[in-house]
């Protein structure tokens, strides 16, 4: 009987191949893509004003006339794709001389231990990274006792700008690799033929190294912008600046489901958007 | 073009040495001198490792020398980097520029130098036009065949009339047929710009056919300097006589045999001549009867390997002049007789030693 059935399935490839696909398909599209599918059809239904529950199917546009008409809602949309790009920038001024450092001038064991050392932090729990940051930077923290000496006191836990500090720290591995990968990938020879032709250092970078690393910072892009527009624990955490995803959070936590999965839509549509440029400049290809 | 300079120097080494690695490793290339005249086509010829290739990447500025110093038209230029070298690389990948079309690439040179946009567009199409590609400005180098990215980076590297163009393997990527079209068209584009060429090659034919001069390289150290008739005709070294062409080479108690005194010698196989065993010898002629143990046919030419009755083995080429395939087969099994002027015995010196590091 079972070589029956293997013979079968030798016999006929593609029937193969849905068999074995049919599993994680089948999951994605209806566990993963049907729940946020769910979710964003919350965004058109009503709610029982009185008794605060969601009508399903009873189709409206109140919760998107909500988000519009109070600007609070715009400020902060605005306030996390901002400190997400400014996040991605950083990430990428870092990762460039590093990754650099890294692929063309460190010898093959400084290259292997910087590499561990950038992948290490992957490894510790990311609301462990997060506390860590929060006893550097609270007021009598260990920032503030470094700066003491000159009178000056720690940022406190509600400045705007820790959570781009800890967002970029969070995120940086992820753009390092995929910068270090494209290095990797530039033979020799085409930064020896630049300097052959007349070009100094700055002029092979800017003319010939960058342009070809485009695609990997895309790539390494699509990581820091994703994960920070998406993130709401640091922002809580180590600012009173809220995200999107406090937003969502806290309405959700209030039954507002509606407006919740309203304002969702706005990163969902800004990824979109983003992953739509980033494969222009050839990301993908770059992963 | 008017060479009244042809005497002066292009680029003279002096003692010039390369070692990779730790002190005790034999070196890349270890201490050679070379002078190359401005405007020649000169060729570093050697198998892989004889440190060919180094020697053309310290003249370009991407190796520094571990010892002695390289003229460039008689200025020092031993510790300048390659972006103040007045010399232009032609490399063995073609090393484009990905991103670029053809055109930025050719002009990459021109623009890093600051040449005006409008030259710079003249002095491209001027290039493109020489290596035959005019109209391809705007495709990029993955559009293009090999021996289309051949021409364009022998473009790019010319389009700044360097004083000495170096070219590393540039054709050893190309098939045969292509790569024979471009020899013709590398010495004929080498004479219009009156440039000097200095170019890598391990292949013994290609450098023969291009060279005005070439240089023999073998384990890091310059085996022969000649054109390319005296280093074929009168090789000095047994590696020179056996890598530049094929030559039979007799040493010791076989060489007192054949040729009546010992040493070295070397004879190359078409300057045997093959015959019947009763054939007449000449007063100027040496000779030695044998067997014929193998032919291998080779289209124009035959090979026969004899066994000689007096021991060992010497090869012989003879042109198809109206043997076919089987013709020739069938005389394996053959009692021969080898004749050779003596005029074509080469003498040989013992191979230099390689001193110690």
């Amino acid at each position: 009987m079972m070589r029956r059935i293997t013979g079968w399935f030798n016999q006929h490839p593609r029937a193969t191949l849905r068999a074995l696909l049919a599993g994680p398909l089948g999951w994605i599209s209806i566990v993963y893509l049907g729940s946020l599918f769910i979710l964003l059809m919350h965004a058109f239904w009503s709610k029982d004003s009185f008794t605060g529950k969601v009508e399903p199917f009873n189709w409206t546009l109140d919760a998107f006339a909500q988000i519009l008409s109070n600007p609070v809602y715009f400020t902060i949309a605005a306030r996390t794709i901002g400190i997400a790009a400014l996040v991605t920038i950083t990430a990428a001024a870092i990762a460039l001389p590093v990754a650099y450092y890294m692929a063309r001038i460190a010898s093959p064991r400084k290259r292997a231990l910087l590499l561990v050392a950038v992948t290490m932090p992957l490894w510790a729990s990311y609301l462990v990274k997060i506390y860590a940051w929060r006893t550097i930077l609270q007021t009598n923290g260990l920032l503030g006792w470094a700066i003491s000496p000159f009178g000056l006191e720690g940022p406190g836990l509600t400045e705007i700008a820790n959570s781009w500090l800890v967002l970029t720290y969070l995120w940086l591995p992820y753009m390092i690799l995929p910068v270090y990968a494209g290095l990797e990938r530039i033979p020799n020879s085409l930064l020896e033929a630049s300097a052959d032709l007349g070009g100094r250092g700055w002029i092979t970078f800017r003319r010939v190294i960058f342009p070809q690393l485009i695609p990997a910072l895309a790539a390494g892009s699509i990581f820091t912008f994703s994960l920070s527009i998406g993130d709401y624990i640091v922002p809580d955490l180590v600012s009173d600046a809220k995200f999107i995803g406090n937003v969502i959070y806290d309405n959700s936590a209030l039954g507002s489901f509606p407006v919740a999965a309203a304002f969702s839509f706005v990163p969902i549509l800004v990824m979109i958007g983003y992953l739509l440029v980033a494969r222009r400049l050839g990301a993908f290809e770059s992963l | 073009m008017e060479r009244t300079a042809s005497t002066a120097l292009a680029i003279r080494l002096d003692g010039l040495t390369k070692k990779f690695g730790s002190g005790t490793d034999a070196a890349a290339v270890a201490g050679i001198d070379l002078e190359i005249r401005d405007g020649e086509f000169f060729s570093l010829l050697g198998p892989s490792g004889s440190g060919k290739t180094t020697t053309l990447r310290m003249i370009a500025g991407f190796e520094r020398p571990t010892a002695g110093r390289i003229y460039l038209h008689g200025d020092d230029v031993t510790d300048l980097p390659p972006f103040d070298r007045d010399v232009n690389t032609v490399f063995q990948d073609y090393a484009l520029f990905p991103h670029m079309s053809v055109a930025e690439n050719v002009g990459y040179g021109l623009e890093v130098r600051k040449v005006g946009a409008s030259e710079r567009a003249t002095r491209v199409k001027e290039a493109l036009r020489m290596v035959r590609l005019e109209g391809y400005d705007a495709r990029r180098p993955a559009q293009l065949s090999g021996g289309q990215r051949q021409r364009v980076a022998l473009a790019r590297a010319l389009v700044n009339r360097p004083r000495v163009l170096l070219l590393d393997e540039p054709l050893g990527a190309l098939d045969l047929k292509l790569r024979e079209e471009m020899q013709i068209e590398l010495k004929a584009i080498q004479g219009e710009v009156g440039i000097t060429f200095i170019y890598v090659t391990h292949d013994q034919q290609e450098a023969l056919t291009m060279s005005d001069r070439l240089a023999v390289f073998n384990r890091g150290r310059i085996e022969q300097i000649g054109t390319p008739a005296e280093v074929y005709e009168h090789p000095k070294t047994s590696f020179v006589a056996g890598f530049v062409g094929s030559s039979n080479l007799v040493a010791g108690e076989a060489a007192r045999a054949l040729f009546g005194t010992p040493g070295r010698f070397a004879i190359r196989p078409e300057k045997i001549r093959l015959g019947e065993p009763t054939d007449k010898v000449g007063a100027d002629e040496g000779s030695v009867l044998g067997r014929i143990k193998t032919v291998v046919y080779l289209g124009a030419d035959t090979r026969y390997i004899i066994s000689l009755d007096i021991g060992g083995e010497l090869t012989v080429t003879q042109q198809n002049l109206k043997e076919s395939s089987m013709e020739a087969h069938s005389a394996e099994g053959r009692a021969v007789r080898l004749t050779w002027r003596r005029v074509h015995v080469l003498t040989l010196a013992e191979d230099p030693q390689v001193a110690p590091a």
